[in-house]
């Protein structure tokens, strides 16, 4: 059940209009300045209680990433990097990791199941796990390797830019929570006002390369990054650098679906057409007698 | 007064066409409900979207056992000829029931052997790409490039088979005294002699 105060963009599998009544909303994004991050995880605490989840504990794996991945129970992961992309600088690079809110999601273009990924007006995307059916395409469409399925009950999971609390005029969990200001939240065009403060004061202090992560290959997303390095977003736990929708992807689900459909009814008719004017092809009486 | 007929599928090749029919229905009404919303209903065949994605896979590897065993049977008799090349020449003539003076074909035509090799390739792929998307069993273990091409391709090798059975289903039906063959096992001598003479001559002889 999508949420009844926020109007939907899009729906997966879904080809009749959606439900738009209140006319022109608000763009939101989140903004992460990545060097403003401390790494403290409290983003993550956050994200758990608010969503009531939580993951098994793990083990050291020899870094400070905890949990190593993403999970159906752990929507968000601080990934730590470090870097020297000057010689003898070493950088510690903290990207808070998780779904990106793409306003051209690979997931939603890949779902087969009515209704199970919705994308809000303002921006945010959303799965609806009582219409999963955990066929993981959603995985397949994501440029950015975020969905994930649960082995409890098989439905797919990840960040909801706490939708519920947006829908009523609330920040996420994690932004609320954020020590440092190192997230924050509002209207998307606000954002991009504020990283472009922060990349002034970057390239002041010597990150020439500072920038905002918005990849336009996806048309956009509606969480960002403020990155010191955006020339190499690869640095950042190989956050891709031009992410977009793979034409396999595109190809899939886009005009292959139409074509075959139509090919399959014009067999169907020619094959009734046929019929009807050519008639049936049958034995002669004179070769039965033969 | 008893017809005529000729065995043209034993018992064992009649259960292995079935089990293969009704298993490709299934597996064609889950794999359209999945490949656009339009065909979404036909979800409700096996019990809603996500028994399909549960059971189509399943239901797969049941096809392409019993296909696969059907093929072993059948493969010899779908080497293409020369009378095969020949009579193609006739299909338009065939096609608007005016044929006459046809070369004298096997136990299949070449549409029949176009539709047994077609099938071989598209099952033996949607058998490798339907295994990559797998979830949640197997496709974690592959790299999200080769989920990507499997998907695609088990789609396109979907809407062939897909096709050419839509083609193969007309065509039983099209043929009059062809259904038979499949349900009952025989064909009536008429049917083979004039479908099939060169087969004909040869289960005749055998007969006799």
């Amino acid at each position: 059940m999508a949420l009844q105060s926020l109007d939907i963009k899009a729906r997966s599998a879904t080809t009749s209009p959606s439900p738009a009544v209140r006319g022109e909303v608000i763009k939101v994004a989140k903004l992460i300045d990545i060097s403003k991050c401390i790494g403290c995880k409290a983003c993550q605490v956050a994200c758990m209680e608010w969503n009531d989840l939580r993951d098994e504990v793990g083990t050291n794996a020899g870094t400070y990433d905890n949990p190593r991945d993403l999970t159906d129970q752990s929507w968000t992961v601080m990934r730590f990097s470090e870097v020297e992309v000057q010689a003898g600088k070493l950088e510690w690079l903290i990207r808070k990791d998780g779904c990106m809110h793409c306003a051209d999601p690979g997931c939603l273009k890949a779902c087969p199941a009515p209704g199970a990924i919705v994308q809000y007006t303002n921006g945010i995307v959303d799965f609806h796990e009582e219409n999963c059916i955990g066929c993981g395409y959603c995985i397949t469409g994501c440029p950015f390797n975020v969905p994930r399925i649960s082995k409890k009950d098989g439905k797919a999971y990840k960040c909801t830019l706490c939708s519920d609390r947006v829908g009523v005029g609330m920040e996420p969990a994690c932004v609320k929570t954020c020590p440092t200001g190192a997230i924050v939240f509002g209207s998307k065009e606000d954002m991009i006002h504020h990283a472009e403060g922060r990349i002034t004061d970057l390239k002041e202090r010597g990150y020439k390369n500072a920038g905002l992560y918005d990849p336009s290959g996806v048309g956009g997303t509606h969480v960002m990054y403020v990155l010191q390095h955006a020339d190499q977003p690869g640095l950042y736990a190989n956050l891709p650098k031009d992410p977009s929708i793979s034409a396999m992807v595109s190809l899939w689900k886009g005009v292959t679906k139409p074509l075959a459909s139509f090919a399959l009814g014009l067999a169907v008719f020619a094959g009734f057409f046929h019929y009807v004017t050519s008639g049936p092809n049958e034995v002669e009486d004179e070769e039965h007698t033969s | 007064m008893s017809e005529q007929v000729v065995t043209r599928y034993k018992v064992s090749e009649r259960a292995n066409h079935w089990v293969t029919a009704i298993s490709f229905m299934l597996l064609a009404a889950s794999g359209l409900a999945l490949f656009h919303p339009a065909f979404f209903f036909l979800s409700n065949l096996l019990g809603g979207g996500t028994w399909s994605r549960i059971l189509h896979p399943f239901i797969g590897v049941v096809m392409v056992v019993s296909f696969f065993i059907f093929a072993t049977q059948l493969w010899k008799q779908n080497k293409i000829t020369a009378a095969d090349r020949e009579w193609q020449k006739h299909f338009g003539d065939i096609l608007r029931n005016k044929a006459t003076q046809l070369p004298e074909i096997g136990k299949y035509n070449i549409g029949q052997k176009y539709l047994f090799w077609i099938l071989v390739i598209t099952i033996a792929l949607l058998l490798v790409s339907g295994v990559v998307m797998w979830q949640p069993w197997f496709t974690p273990i592959f790299p999200v490039a080769v989920v990507r091409l499997a998907s695609l391709l088990h789609a396109i090798a979907g809407f062939v088979v897909i096709l050419v059975t839509i083609v193969h289903i007309y065509s039983a039906y099209w043929v009059k005294g062809t259904v038979r063959g499949m349900t009952r096992g025989t064909v009536t001598a008429a049917w083979a002699k004039h479908h099939h003479p060169a087969w004909y001559k040869e289960v005749s002889k055998g007969n006799r």
